[in-house]
């Protein structure tokens, strides 16, 4: 036998709004103005939510925090394709997702300010921010193959970054959705550096989305900076899961435009010229230009919504503050019911603890 | 003489050790252009290249398993794990290979290779940055678990473990990186691997530990000045130095022991098990231990009530020599 090709697979690219406001007419979504309108307010809250928690974090009133500057097309785009039933697994940094999703942004400072009473009240399917990278890959595949055997008609999204497809559980997470044809949406934000670990040495592959062709299902690289683009893909993506067509990589090829987080210094591996170019692809303004084309957006609605968002973000901080951590969560759930063990350590703590303010 | 804190002996050491041997590789997540998230490793890569400082891609088990290829081929890896929460994924190719290189192949090939990694808490960080995870590695069997507590020590077992012809898990106690600087040596010194320091000399009780926790029983001394307090810090793990504990608690009768890693399973229960076997006839009262809950570490909120302090280490103190 000859030796010939066996194989020719490629890799599509999708963007739909270019920088003067203009979509391209085959492409776009059909969207109308008050669902347009509510993608342009959850990015400008997310954006000003992301600002506060920078503040609050160098006034010393957060912890470390991973800022979403940048990335909030890829995010809202994303989010809003999904259902409200639909699984939701975030690495760290989808505060955009967060939102969208209608989880309270108080919730998300308790958070951050170092509590982890605040997922006790997370909305259904929504589920917790994953520090240890790659780790949540798994399990969107587990809860789409939940789901697949339930019968239920829903997909899971998993978000993660561009340094994650470096780790085992990627290969793991999306052999296992190929093999099982999982109705799973892996949404990858290639904000371009793993900390400060640029994509182009994170792997050598041409593109991240390629990968999803060595596991047998369909990769496609979205402009992650444009969010009709980033919601046709995923809607795509998730209509597809639904009708058993199983899984689909979208890479989200954007850019952080701040820190990895309040602890890194970007000047030390990338030069400002690089985030200065990147600064005038900034999403939001890109889709306000089509907004305002569209008669939708304007100055008086701007300096509205800034005004409304500010203050439900100064409530929402508020709240959060005011919010006391209950000791006892320590020990409470642990286990589905405390051991004997834990409720003599609990006592002993809670002995101290009142000894101490005596 | 220089007065360094913990990260610059530490990188005092890498500096020192790499321009000495040139086996030595450094390797991990951000350990080159950006010098370690901790700065640990900074300069390096300009002094040394990136052909011995090696920015890898995102992946722990990578790192480590890639470590063992190097050393199983003569070189001595310096990998670096980035937080000791992410160490879990180091366990598979630490426990199943590293550890075992030179059993399975009877002294044919060995495993020269150290992981560093910050650990533990009292640095209000976010959840898997405030873990004290020693216990899991002590307990394969084969590898050799380090932690410092100062800068001097610092630089001395790291030279230790490095030139260690098996392989060393070396913790460093980011609460303690920028602590508190201390006069450090340049040039050859080495602590040796298995030896504990005693920090104290007396009389009514041993107290015990290692890391973070020896600066917290330092300060539980101020408490007790009343009580004469054998303060023992362990620095090596594994193996243990038994006479050190055993001298001390034989003359003592009484210890408690610190340790930042949750109670069950922690090592103070195996120091107790040691002390009954070899002390028991000599102790006039119950070891205690002071420890983390047997409990995931909280977020920041809670996280100071959760760890052992100078306090609850003080009262520990005083219920021993009081039993």
């Amino acid at each position: 036998m000859p030796r010939k090709k066996i194989l020719d697979l490629s890799v599509d690219w999708l963007s739909i709004l270019d920088y003067e406001g203009n979509a391209d007419k085959i492409l776009e979504p059909a969207l109308d103005n008050e669902t347009l309108e509510k993608f342009y307010r959850t990015m400008v809250i997310t954006r000003l939510f992301d600002d506060k928690a920078l503040k609050l974090q160098r006034q010393g009133r957060m912890l470390t925090f991973g800022s979403c500057l940048g990335q909030e097309a890829s995010q809202i785009g994303s989010a809003f394709a999904m259902k409200s039933d639909d699984w939701f697994f975030p690495a760290f940094r989808e505060h955009g997702v967060q939102i969208a999703r209608g989880i309270p942004m108080k919730l998300l400072y308790i958070y951050w300010m170092g509590s982890e009473d605040a997922n006790l009240m997370l909305p259904h399917r929504n589920f917790t921010v994953a520090i240890p990278v790659s780790t949540q890959v798994l399990h969107a595949v587990g809860a789409a193959l939940a789901a697949k055997i339930q019968k239920q008609n829903i997909a899971s999204v998993v978000y993660f970054g561009d340094g994650a497809t470096s780790e085992g559980d990627f290969h793991e997470g999306m052999n296992f959705a190929g093999v099982f044809k999982t109705p799973t949406v892996f949404v990858c934000q290639n904000n371009q550096y793993a900390i400060s670990l640029p994509r182009e040495k994170q792997t050598a592959s041409k593109t991240l989305a390629q990968k999803a062709l060595a596991y047998g299902f369909e990769g496609i690289q979205v402009d992650g900076n444009d969010v009709l683009a980033v919601y046709s893909a995923t809607e795509a993506a998730l209509l597809k899961a639904k009708s058993g067509g199983g899984p689909t990589l979208i890479e989200c090829f954007t850019y952080r435009l701040g820190a990895h987080t309040t602890s890194d210094d970007p000047t030390r591996y990338r030069k400002k010229e690089e985030e200065e170019e990147w600064r005038k692809k900034d999403p939001i303004k890109r889709f306000r230009t089509y907004l305002e084309k569209k008669g939708i957006w304007n100055q008086s609605y701007e300096d509205k919504l800034l005004k409304e968002a500010s203050e439900e973000i100064e409530k929402a901080v508020e709240e959060a503050e005011a919010y006391s951590p209950v000791v006892e969560n320590m020990f409470k759930y642990v286990y589905a019911e405390i051991t004997p063990d834990l409720k003599e350590q609990m006592d002993e703590l809670l002995g101290f603890i009142a000894k101490r303010k005596r | 003489m220089a007065k360094l804190n913990m990260v610059q002996a530490i990188n005092l050491a890498l500096q020192e050790e790499m321009q000495k041997d040139p086996a030595v590789v450094v390797l991990g997540e951000d350990v080159g252009v950006d010098g370690g998230v901790f700065r640990v490793t900074e300069g390096l890569l300009d002094r040394f290249g990136s052909e011995r400082v090696i920015d890898t891609p995102l992946a722990e088990s990578g790192i480590t398993g890639t470590a063992i290829g190097m050393a199983v081929s003569g070189l001595k890896p310096v990998a670096e794990i980035q937080f000791e929460g992410f160490s879990y994924m180091t366990i598979d190719q630490l426990a199943a290979h590293a550890s075992r290189i030179r059993y399975r192949t009877r002294g044919r090939y060995h495993c020269p290779m150290v992981i560093r990694a910050p650990y533990g808490g009292g640095v209000k960080a976010l959840e898997h940055h405030s873990e004290a995870v020693a216990t899991f590695f002590i307990h394969i069997p084969g590898l050799k678990v380090v932690i410092p507590s100062s800068p001097y020590d610092a630089k001395g077992l790291l030279l230790s473990s490095i030139r260690d012809p098996d392989p060393v898990f070396y913790f460093e106690p980011k609460k303690l990186y920028r602590a508190f600087r201390e006069e450090v040596p340049e040039g050859e010194y080495t602590v040796p691997l298995g030896e504990g320091k005693k920090l104290t000399e007396g009389n009514n009780v041993t107290v015990i530990s290692w890391g973070a926790m020896v600066r917290v029983c330092e300060e539980a001394l101020e408490k007790v000045k009343d009580i004469s307090v054998e303060l023992i810090d362990l620095r090596t793990l594994s193996p243990l130095d038994e006479k050190i504990i055993m001298n001390s608690v034989r003359k003592t009768g009484r210890c408690v022991i610190v340790h930042e890693e949750p109670k069950t399973l922690g090592f103070g229960g195996e120091i107790i098990a040691r002390i009954n076997e070899k002390a028991f006839l000599y102790l006039e009262a119950p070891v205690k231990r002071v420890t983390g809950y047997d409990i995931p570490v909280p977020l920041p909120k809670l996280e100071d009530i959760y760890l052992p302090d100078a306090e609850k280490v003080a009262q520990a103190i005083k219920e021993t020599v009081h039993f």
